[in-house]
């Protein structure tokens, strides 16, 4: 729970972590270590010098680590955690669906975790999904369409293998659809975070919603065109978000964008922990305010009600989260751990 | 003094000269300003070596290529080189580029285990587009804030944007950029002809500019976040190393050879620590 300087309390949802080992004891090969050190270097660019972490941490930590920092230091009453399996480059995966939920059931109530698969897997990948239904009840996924596998160089939302995969999605109820499609961080011909594969998907599939991570960023105006038609494309403020630190007129201007074009019911707060913790993100996200020229020029404003909306209410309408009721188990969950 | 000395120094500097008109096409910014030049060496025979990195071991490996090849063919132009070799450093596909543009391959050629094939000339003729609008913004926002109106920016030509001075900032850093495009392009030439209109030739109507604006707006939002990511990412990437080579008094040469104009992990004022070279571990 947040509580802003004026003593109101605002419901957070972060919408984009991680919990993974990308030590070196876990790294398969150079490209695993490269793979994290450039998370690392993310880290260290975009947070204020006072929120660095050492290497070492950086690379693993522990549950009660990401717990302290999400939930008792940070602001956060819920997270969702992503799984990105890279297992060309980990041993282990960097983080996995077993990974995260090993961790995550360890602290009942506080998080969602979200499931992954690739559909270049074929048959495979529908008895995955199958199996993460099944065994870890999902409602989420997040995919990373730029992903090496053997001889291909990435695929599309729109390849019919992907559709196979999003029509057992559809029937299972995992609805909340998480694209990567942000800052290229593999080499490609093409560019293989291009939005417009989401366009086609998002129609086609009207029961799933479209989460695009880090905001399409550097194609925010392809994606902005898209979420405007499609009402089922969401825009994730990970990467984003950070430059309020160091570029306060730059987050300025890309957030008066999304919300012209896709507007405050449709942006997620997302800290992207562990390349970011989210108490400084959210503190600086409420006391944000948007220049009067922008406001002027776009005829938007970032009001407390926005607020509330990205920093969680939008999330918990996706992930049909009742707040009130949240509130009071995570209240109750409070009172049984200050008892014990 | 030591003349053969001095002409050593002369011809480095001629070289990095050279290389400060190379830009990252996904940025429209030098590429010595933007530091990615890291050592440049002259030897007898006309033969110039040129390392260069990258902020990130997985950046595009297109824009790369693209950076070596103009690197190349910049260096190349002058009299006195027989050769010119840029090596990539720490890069995924370092090993392929670097053959690549020294055999005078093509992207899709050098790339081929790594990419579908193809030409990167779409890729740069886009690029080239972005760098015109975002050049193109700065220039008509700077007309604003210096009182012209719409109707004014929309008619200017050529001759009256020649004359017009903009102190010190960005867009006194942009004005011959832009029109160095709008020459090259032939969309404006003479100094009777507009010096305000599209990428592909169209005249910008006084209605439509504040739509037309609000487009190109866009296109500098994503160049901006590349462009200050990238920045920040290889400052963090070369944080130690920046400042062992860059401190005399540690006995390391200078990284810079003169780009003259702060390379990133200088103007952001890093602190001198030791570091470990990622080639010595890779």
């Amino acid at each position: 729970m947040y509580k802003t300087p004026t003593g109101e309390e605002v419901f957070v949802i972060d919408g984009h972590t991680h919990f993974w080992d990308g030590s070196p004891a876990n790294q398969l090969n150079v490209h695993g270590k490269q793979f994290i050190d450039c998370f690392y270097a993310y880290h260290t660019s975009l947070s204020p010098p006072d929120k660095l972490w050492p290497k070492e941490q950086f690379e693993k930590y522990s549950a009660e680590q990401m717990y302290r920092d999400l939930f008792v230091d940070g602001p956060d009453d819920m997270a969702i955690v992503q799984s990105t399996y890279l297992t060309e480059f980990y041993k282990n995966g960097f983080n996995t669906i077993d990974r995260n939920a090993e961790m995550a059931k360890r602290y009942k109530d506080r998080f969602i975790v979200n499931g992954a698969f690739d559909p270049r897997d074929g048959e495979r990948a529908l008895e995955y999904i199958h199996y993460m239904k099944e065994t870890f009840g999902i409602k989420g996924v997040k995919l990373y369409t730029a992903e090496w596998k053997g001889d291909s160089r990435g695929w599309k939302l729109t390849d019919p293998n992907a559709y196979r995969c999003f029509e057992l999605c559809e029937k299972l109820g995992i609805k909340n659809i998480h694209v990567h499609k942000g800052p290229t961080i593999i080499p490609l011909d093409k560019d293989a975070f291009d939005v417009h594969d989401v366009d086609h998907a998002a129609t086609d599939f009207q029961g799933l919603n479209f989460i695009i991570e880090h905001c399409g960023l550097p194609r925010l105006d392809d994606f902005c065109w898209i979420a405007v038609q499609e009402t089922n494309v969401y825009g994730g403020l990970a990467v984003a978000l950070p430059f309020i630190h160091g570029r306060p007129r730059y987050f300025a201007e890309v957030i008066s964008e999304l919300l012209f074009w896709v507007g405050e019911d449709k942006i997620l707060f997302g800290s992207d922990y562990a390349i970011w913790t989210p108490r400084w993100l959210v503190e600086k996200f409420w006391n944000f305010e948007l220049p009067d020229d922008l406001k002027q020029e776009h005829g938007v404003d970032l009001t407390p009600q926005a607020k509330r909306k990205i920093l969680g209410l939008n999330a918990a309408r996706l992930y049909d989260v009742d707040v009130e009721a949240q509130k009071a188990k995570l209240k109750k969950g409070a009172y049984a751990s200050a008892a014990g | 003094m030591n003349a053969p000395f001095l002409q050593h120094d002369l011809k480095t500097s001629e070289v990095w000269d050279r290389l400060a008109l190379v830009t990252d096409p996904e940025l429209d910014e030098s590429v010595t300003e933007l530091g990615f030049i890291e050592l440049v060496t002259v030897d007898d025979t006309g033969g110039v070596d040129i390392v260069f990195r990258l902020p990130t071991y997985w950046c595009s490996a297109n824009f790369a290529f693209l950076m070596a090849d103009d690197m190349r063919r910049a260096v190349a132009s002058l009299p006195w080189v027989r050769e010119a070799r840029p090596q990539l450093r720490d890069h995924m596909v370092a090993a392929e580029i670097n053959r690549g543009v020294s055999e005078g391959r093509s992207f899709g050629d050098a790339l081929k285990d790594f990419a579908s094939g193809g030409s990167l000339d779409e890729v740069r003729e886009k690029f080239r587009r972005k760098a015109f609008e975002r050049r193109q913004e700065t220039m008509m926002l700077a007309l604003r804030e210096a009182g012209h109106d719409d109707q004014a920016i929309c008619r200017m030509n050529l001759e009256t944007y020649d004359e017009i001075e903009f102190g010190s900032g960005e867009a006194a850093r942009q004005k011959s950029r832009y029109r160095e495009v709008l020459v090259e392009r032939r969309l404006a030439e003479l100094p009777g002809d507009a010096a305000f209109v599209t990428y592909d030739g169209h005249p910008i109507e006084r209605y439509e500019l504040a739509q037309y604006l609000r487009r190109l707006r866009g296109v500098r939002i994503n160049m901006e976040f590349n462009s200050s990511l990238c920045r920040g990412l290889l400052a963090a990437r070369y944080r130690g190393l920046e400042g062992d080579r860059a401190d005399p008094a540690a006995g390391g040469a200078p990284a810079c050879g003169g780009c003259g104009s702060g390379c990133a992990a200088r103007s952001a004022g890093l602190p001198v620590t030791s570091g470990k070279h990622p080639a010595a571990i890779a």
